[in-house]
C-alpha cells in the first residue's frame, strides 16, 4: 500500500449550490488508506464553506482572486510556504487555472509542485476553440459560434436557430428560445464571466460526463464515465450513475494522445439516439462529483497527487459501473471565533 | 446472436427483484418475474422457439398469445435501447 505524507493545498471550496470541485477532491485524498498528510484549504471568500470543514482541512488561507493578477497569489502562497510545509497544489477552478499554469515552474522552485496542462494545452481545450480540436480528434460537436457583441449575436440567431445554448467563456449556460431570451442572456452573461460568449446548437439526447487524467505522454493513468440522473435548476448534476461504454473513455484517449494533455479533465458529451456521440466541452480540471471515482475505484487525486510528486500512479482496475452518488445539502455549526480568525488573519488553523 | 450484442446482454444487471441496469447508458427499469424469465433466457443467447417453450413450460402458458406478449416485451426492450432497434430472432 502506497503511503504518503505530503501537504496538499486544494482550492475550490465553494461548496453551495453550484459547486466547487474541491470538497471533492479533499474527499477522495482523506479517503485513500496510505493518505497520511495534510490538506490546506485555499478560498476566495471568507464564507466559502469548505473552510469551515474542520474534519476534512487541517487549515485554510484565503488567497487573492485571480483578478489581482498573479504576482497578488505568488506572494501570497510563498507566504503559505513559510508558514506550512505545502509540498503541492491541486487548483480546481477554471478561472484561476490560466494564473497557475503561469505559476507552476517559480513554485516548483520553492517547492510546491503541480500537475497542470501546459498553457497550449489548456487554451486548445477552451470552448471557443470546440471546432479545432473536434476537428483534429474526429469528434462530433454541435455547430458553435463565438459572439463577442451583440450585433453579432442577432446574425448568429440567424444562422443557428432556436432553441440554442448560451455560454459564458467559464461557467453558465442558458437555454434560450427567444431573441429577447438571447439578449437578457448575453448581457446577464458578459456582466458575470465578461466577453466572448458561445452560441451552441442545442442537441436532444443524454448528457455523459467523463473524468480522466493525462500523463502528459499522451495516455490517460484512470478514468470513469458517468450519467447525470438528477440535475438542479442551474442544470447541475445532483444524482449520477458510473457507465460503462467503452465509447467514452476512447474519447478521452484519443483527446489524451492528440493534445498529451497533463492532468485532471472532464469532457462533456451528448449521445443522440441514433449512436451519435457529440463532445460539448472539455473542462481542464476536476469536476464537483469527484467524489464518485473513489466508490468506483478509480481515485484519481490520489494519482494527480502522485503524479504531481514524480511517483508513478499505480494502474487502477476497471471503474465500476452503477456505482452512484447522490448530493446532499448539509449546515456546518462553526463557532463565529472562526469567522473572525478568517476575516482578521485570513488564515484558519484546526490542527 | 452475435457475440457482442451476446456480451452487452450478459452485461445487463438484473436483481431478484425485478430491477435492471444497464451499465451502458446508465439507464434503470423494473420488470416482473415473465420479463426477469425472458431477459434470463435472452442473456442466455436463446432464440424465440426456446424461450417460447420455457416460458409456457415455467408459467403453464401456450399458444399464439404468448409468442405476440414475447414480442411485445421485446419491444419494450428496444424502446429501452436494452436491445437494438434491429433486433431480430
Amino acid at each position: 500500500m502506497d503511503r504518503f505524507e505530503w501537504t496538499i493545498g486544494v482550492t475550490g471550496l465553494n461548496a453551495t449550490d453550484n459547486p466547487g470541485p474541491g470538497i471533492s477532491v479533499i474527499r477522495s485524498l482523506r479517503a485513500h488508506p496510505g493518505f497520511n498528510g495534510k490538506i490546506i484549504g485555499l478560498a476566495y471568500h471568507y464564507l466559502d464553506p469548505g473552510l469551515y470543514a474542520s474534519d476534512l482541512i487541517d487549515s485554510a488561507y484565503l488567497i487573492p482572486l485571480p483578478s489581482e493578477g498573479v504576482q497578488s497569489l505568488r506572494q501570497r502562497l510563498e507566504y503559505i510556504k513559510t508558514v506550512t510545509d505545502l509540498s503541492m497544489l491541486i487548483p480546481t477552478l477554471d478561472s484561476e487555472m490560466s494564473g497557475f499554469i503561469s505559476l507552476e515552474s517559480e513554485l516548483r522552485e520553492i517547492g510546491i509542485r503541480m500537475f497542470l496542462p501546459t498553457q497550449q494545452q489548456y487554451d486548445i481545450r477552451s470552448k471557443i476553440r470546440l471546432g479545432e480540436i473536434c476537428e483534429k480528434t474526429g469528434f462530433d460537436y454541435p455547430q458553435t459560434r463565438i459572439v463577442s457583441d451583440i450585433e453579432s449575436l442577432f446574425q448568429v440567431s440567424a444562422e443557428i436557430s432556436f432553441p440554442y445554448m448560451l455560454k459564458g467563456i467559464f461557467y453558465g449556460a442558458s437555454l434560450v428560445k427567444t431573441m429577447d431570451e438571447a439578449s437578457m442572456a448575453f448581457h446577464r452573461t458578459v456582466a458575470q464571466w465578461g466577453l466572448p460568449v458561445i452560441i451552441q446548437e442545442f442537441l436532444i439526447g443524454e448528457e455523459y460526463d467523463v473524468l480522466a487524467v493525462g500523463d502528459g505522454k499522451g495516455e490517460i493513468v484512470g478514468g470513469l464515465s458517468m450519467k447525470k440522473t438528477s440535475l438542479t435548476d442551474k442544470g447541475k448534476g445532483w444524482a449520477g450513475v458510473v457507465v460503462n461504454n467503452p465509447k467514452f473513455l476512447t474519447m478521452a484517449e484519443t483527446f489524451c494522445q492528440v493534445t498529451k494533455w497533463r492532468g485532471p479533465f472532464e469532457m462533456e458529451i451528448l449521445k443522440t439516439k441514433d449512436e451519435r456521440y457529440f463532445l460539448i466541452e472539455i473542462n481542464p480540471r476536476f469536476p464537483a462529483w469527484t467524489y464518485l471515482c473513489v466508490g468506483a475505484d478509480q481515485n484519481l487525486p490520489v494519482a494527480v497527487a502522485q503524479l504531481a510528486m514524480g511517483v508513478k500512479p499505480q494502474s487502477l482496475p476497471e471503474s465500476k459501473a452503477g456505482t452512484m452518488f447522490v448530493r446532499i445539502s448539509l449546515e456546518q455549526v462553526v463557532k463565529i471565533d472562526r469567522l473572525e480568525e478568517i476575516i482578521s488573519k485570513g488564515e484558519i488553523h484546526y490542527r | 446472436m452475435d457475440m457482442a450484442l451476446l456480451n452487452r446482454l450478459k452485461d445487463i444487471a438484473i436483481s431478484d427483484s425485478g430491477f435492471i441496469f444497464d451499465p451502458y447508458s446508465g439507464g434503470t427499469f423494473n420488470t416482473n418475474e415473465t420479463g426477469r424469465f425472458i431477459l434470463r433466457l435472452l442473456k442466455e443467447g436463446n432464440g424465440m422457439e426456446i424461450i417460447q417453450s420455457e416460458i409456457g413450460r415455467h408459467f403453464i402458458m401456450s399458444g399464439e398469445d404468448l409468442k405476440s406478449d414475447i414480442y411485445e416485451f421485446i419491444n419494450l426492450l428496444k424502446e429501452a435501447q436494452l436491445l437494438p432497434k434491429n433486433f431480430k430472432f
